[in-house]
């Protein structure tokens, strides 16, 4: 039963959009979440929860589709992956419960007791989320121990330096996408506060992705194979170069009160950078350093069958994804003045 | 007793995330045509009265949906979690039915969710209904992929195995799909959803008819037009349940005797079969104890004749068995409580003719006790369908032991009490706050589930949630 070549690699391509889709959208919901940290106003949080409460949902519901999409498409990398990250993904998971709860729960709490423990469940929630996405991250880039089609490591693999270090970097980055979004959905005094501390996240950020450049290639020799060799060199180097354009870029947005959206369109662009810049490292792997799009995929039947459904309908779902944004676009707090 | 294993535990642990997970979206199907319809009747009749009562649920729904979601969440990678090798294997026919769920169904329904709940003022009443319209379709269709999956695991038909590695390959999308017992699942799930609804709307009528009549006050209009929409539902849909129970029973006959065997705790295949009534099947011995059995029922009942064949678990190999101990039971209380709707419905028809539906103390009483039994009832029938469907995950090709990840004992035991703690913390908590909304009375110019949108509460401007109440808002525009 062999595969045409490209099946997979169209696959390839729409698992990595779907993931890229989770990062940036529900990135922010986890990072304003996070925000709670240090915005105490009870006000201001309602802001901060409601300028992602129509949308939140569908957010969330990119990690379904890929979960599913792993499931029925690369069905090898769903049941090797799932169980050598069980820890991090059972966190995760019940991270993702407190923080989605929270969302209708905080407002409807009796008391303030009550209320106050939905609020922290959401920073919490969101926080752990975020922190254990990045573990789960890291330790996939470090490599996962395969043998005869299993997971063949221990229960503690996942856990090492670097994948912490992950952790903690989507975890800041995570906060700063949050912090953005804020600077551009709403205004006055919460809006300042959201620039105040975009600014140090930012630095964090920067530095994150600079170590975690450098750490990844001391973790698995091949990973550098597309990097360093002419002339595929050239393909790549506008990676890096286009950060740290968008780095000088943010860097004048941030401190100009005038401009709202830029700060996160650059932060954005910079998950976009780094995502790329991961995807080449780790082609064509999708279980490093042992499995393969090609190994990992289900049979043709299975890959061409759910490619016309996803040709057709990832486009529709984005559409009316877009529709719901602009449904509640501008600026939240200041929807009574329009009547 | 029985030792405790990883394969145990993890059956377990699937065991009960689905079983929280299996209640919330069935809450959400039937609620969100319930809201659908009552939104229709608002454009059409411009009665404040269905509004009121939309805008009363809506904020129930929004608690119920979101719980949903996360519990749903956990599913999709429970699969690889705890069943890797049944992923691996089947994942190439069962891994595309949920993805085309999360693109046809979760996408749709997430996506018009935030204008159903958030978007009354900002697009009109007409994209506000279409949205509310397009989240119960949502809901609908993905009940038809889940139960197409599940479905498949109990009957499954268009797919060779790849002969060097064990793995699905599927064959034919559309037997896949419309595999033999599909529709009947499709058809006895569906209305159980609308039934469980129907029973919790009626049930919450009849908690606030009786707190009026305690009261000495006459009841509301909107808690009358909850109670009567309620009652008719439960009247039209009991017995039409019953029928399509029944169908579903002949479809496992046919496709799954043991499952059938385990349920009538019959241990001998024969014709002219009696029905056991009660009993306890005991599965070491190979012989129900304490049986109460009405001679030729059982034949009647499932082959609708006297002198035809009815199996028996002894038809079966030891290993090949379900737990007819369970199995027996929760199907009994089932159809138990199947029969209690249909009374409900009856005394409910039988009171308006008397004139006393509004003022039946015991209508009232019945009414508010049964208000949980649809649920119940769908956690009996979920489990004789999955535990009658053992020891196969997928029947006949596919045993549960070969499903299990090699995740050990201990690990599984860990994630196990922390989800333990976490569903009863979170929809214990979730659960009160739905019975509270409940508890309170529907108002004339209920407030909607964005009341507390900050534009209201935070704003210089005194809003709707201070002063003028949603519902008249719109009224106004």
């Amino acid at each position: 039963m062999s595969s045409p070549h490209w099946l997979p690699i169209a696959w390839a391509g729409i698992a990595a959009f779907t993931v890229l889709a989770y990062i940036v959208l529900d990135g922010f919901d986890l990072g304003l979440g996070m925000l709670f940290l240090v915005e105490k106003d009870p006000r201001h949080r309602d802001i901060m929860v409601n300028t992602v409460a129509p949308v939140w949902d569908g957010n969330e519901t990119w990690l379904v589709l890929g979960g599913a999409c792993l499931y029925g498409v690369f069905p090898l990398a769903y049941s090797t992956l799932l169980p050598a990250l069980y820890p991090p993904i059972i966190a995760m998971l019940l991270a993702l419960i407190f923080r989605g709860v929270a969302f209708e729960f905080r407002f409807k709490a009796h008391s303030s007791r009550a209320r106050s423990f939905w609020d922290l469940a959401f920073m919490c929630g969101s926080t752990v989320a975020a922190a254990t996405q990045g573990v789960i991250l890291g330790a996939l880039i470090q490599g996962i121990k395969v043998q005869d089609d299993h997971y063949a490591g221990g229960w503690f693999d996942w856990l090492t330096p670097f994948s912490l270090f992950c952790g903690l970097a989507v975890t800041i980055g995570y906060a700063l996408l949050g912090a953005c979004w804020l600077v551009w959905r709403t205004e006055g005094e919460l809006q300042t506060r959201a620039r105040g501390v975009a600014r140090p996240l930012a630095a964090v950020t920067i530095v994150c992705i600079v170590v975690v450049s450098l750490w990844t290639p001391a973790l698995q020799r091949e990973y550098l194979r597309h990097w360093d060799v002419w002339p595929r060199m050239l393909y790549v180097a506008p990676v890096p170069v286009l950060v740290g354009a968008l780095v000088l870029i943010f860097w004048r947005a941030i401190a100009d009160d005038t401009r709202h959206l830029t700060p996160f369109l650059c932060v954005l662009g910079w998950f976009f950078l780094c995502f790329t810049g991961l995807g080449i490292s780790i082609w064509p792997w999708i279980v490093p350093p042992s499995i393969d799009i090609w190994q990992a995929s289900s049979p043709p039947a299975s890959q061409s069958f759910l490619l016309v459904g996803a040709v057709v309908l990832i486009p529709t779902v984005l559409a009316y994804t877009a529709y719901a944004y602009w449904v509640f676009r501008g600026k939240v707090g200041h929807e009574l003045h329009d009547h | 007793m029985v030792a405790v294993t990883a394969l145990g535990l993890a059956r377990c642990q699937f065991a009960f995330t689905v079983a929280f997970h299996i209640l919330f979206p069935s809450f959400s199907i039937g609620l969100a045509a319930y809201l659908a319809v009552l939104e229709g009747l608002w454009l059409k009749t411009g009665r404040q009265v269905f509004f009121d009562l939309f805008q009363y649920w809506l904020k129930i729904f929004a608690i119920g949906f979101s719980m949903g979601v996360v519990s749903g969440l956990v599913m999709s990678y429970e699969f690889g979690t705890n069943w890797a090798p049944f992923a691996d294997k089947a994942g190439s026919v069962l891994g595309p039915l949920l993805a085309y769920e999360v693109m046809t169904a979760f996408f749709l329904e997430a996506g018009f969710l935030g204008v159903m709940l958030f978007g009354m003022r900002r697009v009109g009443r007409g994209l506000h209904f279409t949205a509310t319209c397009l989240v119960s379709l949502g809901t609908l269709i993905s009940m038809s992929w889940i139960l197409a999956s599940n479905s498949w695991m109990q009957t499954p038909q268009g797919y060779a195995i790849d002969p060097h590695t064990g793995r699905f390959v599927p064959t034919d999308w559309l037997k896949i799909v419309f595999n033999p017992s599909f529709p009947y699942r499709l058809v006895h799930m569906g209305m159980a959803a609308f039934l469980s609804v129907a029973l919790v709307v009626g049930g919450t009528g009849a908690f606030h008819l009786l707190r009026a009549a305690r009261k000495g006050k006459p009841p509301t209009e909107a808690v009358r037009v909850m109670f009567s929409m309620a009652m008719w539902m439960i009247l039209v849909t009991a017995p039409l349940q019953i029928l399509a129970g029944d169908a579903q029973g002949l479809n496992t006959l046919r496709y799954q005797p043991a499952k059938i065997a385990a349920m009538e705790g019959d241990w001998t295949g024969e014709g002219r079969a009696p029905e056991i009534l009660f009993g306890i099947p005991n599965m070491q011995t190979e012989r129900t104890d304490d049986a109460v059995a009405v001679p030729l029922l059982g034949s009647l009942i499932l082959t609708h004749s006297l002198d035809g064949r009815v199996p028996g678990l002894k038809d079966f190999a030891p290993r090949d068995r379900p737990n007819a101990t369970i199995v027996f039971f929760s199907f009994r209380l089932m159809v138990g409580l199947a029969l209690l709707m249909l009374l409900l419905g009856a005394t409910g028809i039988f009171m308006r003719w008397r004139r006393r539906f509004y003022d039946s103390k015991a209508l009232h009483r019945f009414a508010l006790s049964m208000a949980p039994a649809g649920f119940l009832a769908l956690l009996c029938g979920w489990v004789t369908t999955e535990v009658g469907r053992q020891p196969y995950t997928i029947y006949g090709v596919l045993r549960t032991a070969q499903s299990v990840s090699p995740i050990a004992l201990p690990g599984i035991a860990t994630s196990m009490v922390f989800f333990v703690v976490v569903y009863f913390i979170v929809f214990g908590a979730g659960i009160a706050m739905l019975l509270r909304m409940m508890g309170g009375e529907p108002q004339p110019g209920e407030p909607g589930p964005n009341v507390r949108e900050p534009t209201r509460t935070a704003g210089t401007h005194p809003g709707p949630a201070q002063g003028r109440p949603v519902g008249q808002a719109v009224r106004l525009e």
